[in-house]
């Protein structure tokens, strides 16, 4: 098995160098590209047009300068008999090539400043999202219709890991996406729980960091509907590799048709918390909840990652009192990585994963934590 | 031919540097030890930390003693004098840094943090996250007063602190006085005027401990109240740790100048400690008006 | 007390000594002690090389680890978390313990040779800022086998991420930090005190050989900005361990303050690193090209602009923090203003270049690749400018591949150039050519293999600092990771090469180089232990 992956991943690779060095059969993989996108927006379309006059710019420069070093290698070597000259200054050389630089400079900034300003005008937005960064996933919180839902990733942890094949969008793929409809100016504010993290969306050219306790503003106008994957782009600890970030671009109609679905689940969520539920049935949803939720930080055995994060299988806390095990999912701990629980997870979650914790693990206390009482505590 | 650069003294082997670089990591990893330590290791810690404070003590006092025994010998040439008249020159401008980067963070906090943060300005949605919370400086009320409760009260600038303003100002004009008294050979009077400067220095201290105690016990006012008094502290308090250093070498001084060394020409040692408790005045009038008076 | 006054008496018997004299007074102490103790600059510039080696194989291994796990998507080798360190560590170990005491050895070695002087200002402190180092980055290695592991949180360390969030080892990390500030600002003040007191008569400034100008300007950046480095460290110690608020929101404070304090030493720090590398290649280039540097004094006020600049440009790393418009507009402009020095720069070597008689020993080929491959990230860097589009740009692969083509052709190169062409004054022996020519073209190969298409995956969106990537970024990633393992393992050579040239005897004349022009070529090869006793005749 061992002596098959490494001939594997030879082979894969003389294949991808094979692919480099020819530059043109389609890869192995999805296909790829050299440059930067072009994006859906009127902004991202000028960012583009942006980016290639500088690139060109450097590629005339650097041809002319390299090109005249490149000459004097060439003719200008002893083998070939050169003889050394003794010029060593020239006032009017200098100028010029201090003032052309400057031109060329002044000629970028004209359009890149043009560039700018539209973006960081999000006056008169159609509708307000807020954007909030987490440890390791993203909240969306519509601010006119109260619709709120977090987002995290949707890779299964076998594809990570190598146990099964990774499919088309790894790594890029959510549970729930964030909706916008398609020719409408929508505001971001973007701000963050935790640590800093940064929303991206290559196909908006918008790229903001959210920093815990303040509100930066970005905004988007999308011209084509569509799904536009982005991921989180500032360092943010341990799983920061693994928060991306999709957005679906709908039609006005279906847009609304999604919000109205958004606020009939919500509603629906709520109420199952009414219902009874017998230890197993909690058990069962809190292991969800508990492999989505915690086990990035607290690990699935429940033993945590010393120095970092607590274990919680033999915690006194979990052992301990519910009242307190409660508040600690609950609420969170402030300024720790342990972050509130109480509006990411419904009444129902809550409830199981913490009977899940306080079940698992061969320390079973038996006890169950109701989701009705949880559903108080939550008003 | 023969120039002064002859006699450029060029010390042979020393096991000074080493020694001190090892006190160095003693301390630095003595103090993290300290810091992150469990209960049954924290006093481990605290004698690896002390070991090193003893040693670089120790290693200080007996570098500068061997640095004034050459220049006593006469090894020193004038250039060699320059060379530490430009060393000090720079490490205060060092100095002069480390002071600008807190001074920059309360500038930076005051004129564009704050006001985001109450609702001003470019950034002025902030507030969406704390709602009600009001600009002000002093910041009594934090945006999120469960997490950093706020001074109750603040330290009123027209007394300890302008008590404080006029000791260290009037330190360095002794200071001053001192030195011309040592450079006409008025031996008397220069240890009269740097004993009153090492006077002016530690009544200056004490009162920087009164005011703090005050602010611990009466005034609410504390390292953990919210960004006031995190900037009161950290720009107080290293200037108060740099009083401290500059009070113990001016007692260095007295104590040398008292054993009669020094000449009216030669005293750099003098020089270079005059220079630093200038440059400590300078950074408490800027302290006294930015931290204490606006 | 009786050694010195014995040093002093053997310094007065040699009065006029003559400076070509190889059996000039005492030599070296014998055994480790001459190490431990020393004040001589060769020894001090000498170690502080050594440890740089060692440094740049250990942040080397670590980048080797990186890229393995990048050759591949998923997770092969090691868990996000300590990938983190890695990345961290890495950054870290190569610009504090790599890039810039490799100059400072060079400073040392150098420095006093190329002005005339008996040796650095202030002996003692020389030796001080040295031995700080293997204590500071041991106790930063030591974090490694902390519970909770070593940093994680970049090289750029913004809080609350190394602060809250961080893992006990933080606060060592402070400490190694501060430490390393000390040995910095000793080293800066002790250059520029050797600069400008120790020159003989005759050597005004105007007549420094570019390398010493170039270390003199950035002396004043280290002491300028590396005391600020040690404030935002400490900012962060007081708030992980005395419940200040300086970068939490929650008590008035703000994450972003981190930034700009950082950013104030950072920036400035990239070019403490770039500027020493201009000077080794403007001493390289006119000897091989038999041809006085071009435009000598453009290229002091080059050197100047650059430096001056770099002081407000630092918010060009924070474009995507959110600052007020007129805050971006105003880091934009600054921030592409300094092409125009650099262009300069590079113009002037060109046209030493122009009209030269070139010979392309190993020293001559890395001082080309420099010109070459430097421009190209600066040129990429100039891309990052453009405010608009480094929302792009900002936190990809594309920024990787900018500060790699800076920093390791860039810097990395220039050192292995100025170790060719001074290893036969530092040993007495002429290096292997062949085998420095062949170290030269897989270097050269290498780096491009490994750092140009991380332009294309950065341009196509991949993120930098992940362990793992979506699958359109593999090709690219393994392409790199081949790279890497080429250039990496080219290095032996490199040592290979070293070690060979000072146990191999090949004698070298005093000049070395038959276009060499300088002080430092008017003494034998090896240079004795003590240069320069009697300040040289310059004219
Ligand atoms: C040696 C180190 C070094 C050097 C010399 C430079 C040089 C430059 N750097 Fe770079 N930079 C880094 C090291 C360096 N950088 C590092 C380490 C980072 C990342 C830090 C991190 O986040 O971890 C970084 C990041 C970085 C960013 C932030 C990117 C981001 O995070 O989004 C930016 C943005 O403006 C930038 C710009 C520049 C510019 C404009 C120059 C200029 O000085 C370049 C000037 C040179 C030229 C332009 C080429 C030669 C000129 C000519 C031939 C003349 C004619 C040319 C024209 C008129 C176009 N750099
Ligand atoms: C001067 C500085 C410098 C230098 C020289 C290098 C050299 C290299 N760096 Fe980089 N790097 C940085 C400074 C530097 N780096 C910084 C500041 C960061 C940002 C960190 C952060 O994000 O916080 C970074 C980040 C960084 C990343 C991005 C990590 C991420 O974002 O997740 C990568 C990925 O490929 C990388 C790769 C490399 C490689 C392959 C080399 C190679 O050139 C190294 C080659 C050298 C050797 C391999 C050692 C010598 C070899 C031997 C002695 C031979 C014997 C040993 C073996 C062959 C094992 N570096
Ligand atoms: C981003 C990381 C992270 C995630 C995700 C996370 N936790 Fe935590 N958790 C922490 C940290 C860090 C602490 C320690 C806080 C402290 O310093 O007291 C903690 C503490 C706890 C404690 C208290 C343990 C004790 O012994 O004091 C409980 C219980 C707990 N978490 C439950 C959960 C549950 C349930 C979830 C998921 C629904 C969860 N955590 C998700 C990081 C996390
Ligand atoms: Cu969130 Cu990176
Ligand atoms: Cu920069």
């Amino acid at each position: 098995m061992k002596r098959d992956l490494s001939s594997h991943i030879l082979l894969s690779f003389i294949k991808k160098l094979a692919v480099f060095l020819l530059f043109i059969a389609p890869s192995t993989y999805a296909d790829w590209q050299l440059n930067l996108r072009e994006g859906v927006t009127e902004i991202s379309r000028s960012v583009y047009s942006l980016h290639m006059i500088i690139f060109w710019i450097c590629v005339v420069i650097a041809v002319v300068v390299f090109g005249v070093m490149l000459w004097s290698v060439i003719y200008h070597r002893k083998s070939r008999g050169a003889k050394a000259q003794n010029f060593h200054e020239n006032v009017y050389v200098e100028i010029a090539w201090t003032i052309v630089p400057i031109l060329i400079l002044v000629g970028m900034a004209v359009p890149a400043t043009a560039t700018l300003k539209k973006m960081y005008d999000s006056s008169e937005s159609d509708i307000d999202i807020q954007v909030t960064g987490y440890q390791w996933k993203w909240r969306y919180q519509y601010l006119e219709s109260g619709v709120d839902f977090f987002s995290s990733l949707a890779t299964p942890i076998e594809q990570i890991q190598g146990e099964s094949e990774k499919t088309e969008n790894y790594l890029l793929e959510v549970d729930n996406p964030l909706v916008i409809p398609v020719g409408k100016k929508v505001r971001f504010l973007i701000t963050a729980n935790d640590v800093i993290h940064s929303w991206w969306v290559p196909d908006f050219a918008v790229k903001k960091d959210a920093i815990p306790g303040f509100i930066n503003e970005s905004w988007v106008k999308a011209e084509h509907t569509g799904i536009y994957r982005g991921q989180c782009a500032e360092l943010c600890g341990k799983d920061h590799g693994f928060m991306p970030i999709v957005v679906e671009v709908k039609s006005q109609e279906d847009y609304q048709l999604w919000l109205k679905d958004q606020q009939l689940a919500q509603a629906e969520k709520a109420k199952s918390a009414e219902k009874r539920w017998t230890l197993d049935e909690l058990m069962v949803t809190g292991k969800e909840v508990y492999m989505k939720s915690c086990a990035a930080c607290h690990q699935a055995n429940g033993e945590g990652v010393p120095g970092a994060f607590p274990a919680l299988k033999g915690s006194p806390l979990v052992q301990g009192d519910p009242g307190a095990h409660i508040d600690v999912v609950l609420n969170g701990k402030a300024g720790t990585a342990m972050q509130a629980f109480r509006d990411q997870l419904s009444a129902t979650e809550l409830a199981a994963v913490i009977t899940y914790e306080r079940n698992a693990w061969g320390d079973s206390l038996g006890d169950i934590i109701s989701p009705s009482q949880i559903a108080k505590l939550k008003q | 031919m023969q120039t002064e650069h002859q006699e450029y003294y060029v010390p042979d082997q020393s096991y000074y540097p080493i020694l001190a670089s090892i006190a160095l990591f003693f301390m630095a990893f003595g103090s993290g030890a300290v810091l992150t330590a469990a209960e049954n290791t924290g006093d481990l810690a605290m004698l690896m930390l002390l070991i090193g404070f003893v040693m670089i003590l120790f290693i200080i006092i007996s570098w500068f003693s061997k640095v004034a025994a050459e220049s006593r010998q006469g090894l020193y040439s004038p250039q060699m004098d320059r060379s530490f008249r430009w060393g000090m020159g720079w490490f205060i401008s060092s100095e002069v840094m480390f002071f600008a980067a807190f001074f920059g963070a309360l500038f930076y906090i005051r004129v564009l943090a704050l006001p985001w943060l109450g609702g001003e300005g470019e950034k002025g949605v902030s507030n969406m996250l704390w709602e009600g919370f009001v600009n002000q400086w002093p910041l009594m009320t934090t945006p999120d007063p469960s997490q950093f409760k706020g001074p109750e009260k603040i330290v009123d600038p027209w007394h300890i602190p302008l008590l404080n303003t006029i000791l260290l100002v009037a330190s360095s004009v002794t200071l001053t006085f001192s030195h011309k008294a040592l450079k006409l050979n008025k031996r008397h009077w220069t240890s009269f005027w740097l004993a009153v400067t090492v006077v002016l220095g530690v009544t200056f201290l004490y009162y920087q401990v009164v005011e703090y105690h005050e602010a611990y016990t009466e005034l609410g006012l504390t390292l953990a109240s919210g960004i006031y008094g995190s900037t009161f502290f950290i720009l107080t308090g290293f200037h108060g740790f740099h009083v401290t250093l500059g009070t113990l070498m001016l007692i260095c001084i007295l104590v040398r100048v008292l054993e009669g060394e020094f000449s009216g020409k030669k005293h750099f040692a003098f020089e270079a400690i005059a220079w630093y408790w200038h440059f400590v005045d300078v950074v408490w009038v800027g302290l006294f008006i930015f931290v204490y008076i606006l | 007390m009786s050694a010195t006054e014995q040093t002093v008496s053997a310094d007065m018997q040699h009065g006029e000594v003559n400076t070509q004299d190889t059996e000039h007074h005492h030599g070296p102490a014998k055994g480790f002690s001459r190490w431990l103790f020393t004040t001589n600059h060769k020894d001090i510039g000498s170690m502080y090389l050594w440890f740089s080696l060692a440094m740049f194989m250990t942040g080397g291994c670590m980048a080797l680890l990186i890229r393995m796990e990048l050759f591949q998507p998923g997770l092969q080798m090691m868990q996000p978390d300590f990938f983190n360190q890695m990345t961290t560590m890495h950054g870290l170990i190569m610009v504090f313990g790599a890039v810039m005491p490799a100059f400072v050895g060079l400073a040392n070695w150098m420095i006093p040779m190329m002005i005339g002087a008996p040796d650095m200002a202030l002996p003692r402190l020389n030796n001080w800022s040295f031995w700080i180092l293997p204590f500071a980055f041991s106790m930063m290695l030591f974090t490694l086998f902390m519970e909770g592991g070593a940093p994680n949180f970049g090289w750029t360390f913004y809080a609350p991420l190394s602060t809250t969030y961080a893992p006990p080892s933080v606060t060592f990390f402070i400490f190694a930090v501060h430490m390393m500030g000390i040995s910095s600002i000793m080293g800066a003040i002790n250059v520029i005190v050797t600069i400008l007191n120790m020159r003989p008569k005759g050597m005004v400034m105007m007549k420094l050989p570019l390398f010493v100008w170039t270390w003199l300007i950035t002396a004043f950046l280290l002491i300028l900005v590396m005391p600020v480095l040690a404030g935002v460290v400490t900012m962060m110690l007081m708030d992980i361990h005395f419940g200040t608020s300086f970068f939490s929101a929650a008590g008035g404070g703000d994450p972003v303050l981190f930034q700009h304090v950082f950013w104030f030493f950072g920036h400035p720090e990239v070019y403490i690193m770039i500027l020493p590398a201009f000077g080794v290649v403007s001493e390289i280039i006119p000897t091989f090209s038999r041809k006085k540097l071009f435009g000598y004094s453009s290229m002091v006020y080059a050197t100047s602009s650059i430096a001056f600049l770099s002081f407000i440009v630092w918010a060009h790393h924070m474009f995507t923090v959110g600052m007020p418009l007129a805050g971006e507009l105003f880091f934009m402009f600054a921030t592409m203003l300094i092409a125009v020095p650099t262009g300069v720069k590079v113009f002037n070597w060109v046209a030493t270049m122009f009209r030269g008689s070139m010979t392309f020993e190993t020293p001559m080929l890395f001082a080309i690749a420099f010109v070459v491959l430097f421009s190209i990230g600066g040129f990429s860097g100039l891309m990052l400018a453009i405010a608009p589009v480094d929302f792009q740009y900002h936190d990809t692969y594309f920024v990787v591949a900018h500060f790699h083509y800076v920093l390791v052709p860039g810097s990395v190169f220039s050192i292995m150039a100025a170790a060719y062409y001074w290893l036969p004054k530092w040993t007495g022996n002429y290096y292997n050519e062949k085998m420095g020519k062949l170290h030269f073209w897989l270097s050269f190969i290498g780096i491009n293999i490994t750092f140009f298409p991380m332009h294309f995956v950065g341009l196509a969106g991949m993120p930098r600092r992940i362990p793992d990537y979506a699958l359109q970024f593999a090709d690219f990633n393994a392409v790199s990771s081949v790279g890497a393992f080429i250039f990496g393992f080219s290095q032996l050579l490199f040592i290979y090469n070293i070690v060979s040239c000072i146990r191999t005897k090949n004698q070298a004349t005093p000049e070395v180089w038959e276009g060499a022009k300088g002080l430092e070529w008017t003494v034998p090869s090896p240079a004795p232990y003590h240069t320069f006793t009697t300040p040289p005749k310059v004219d």
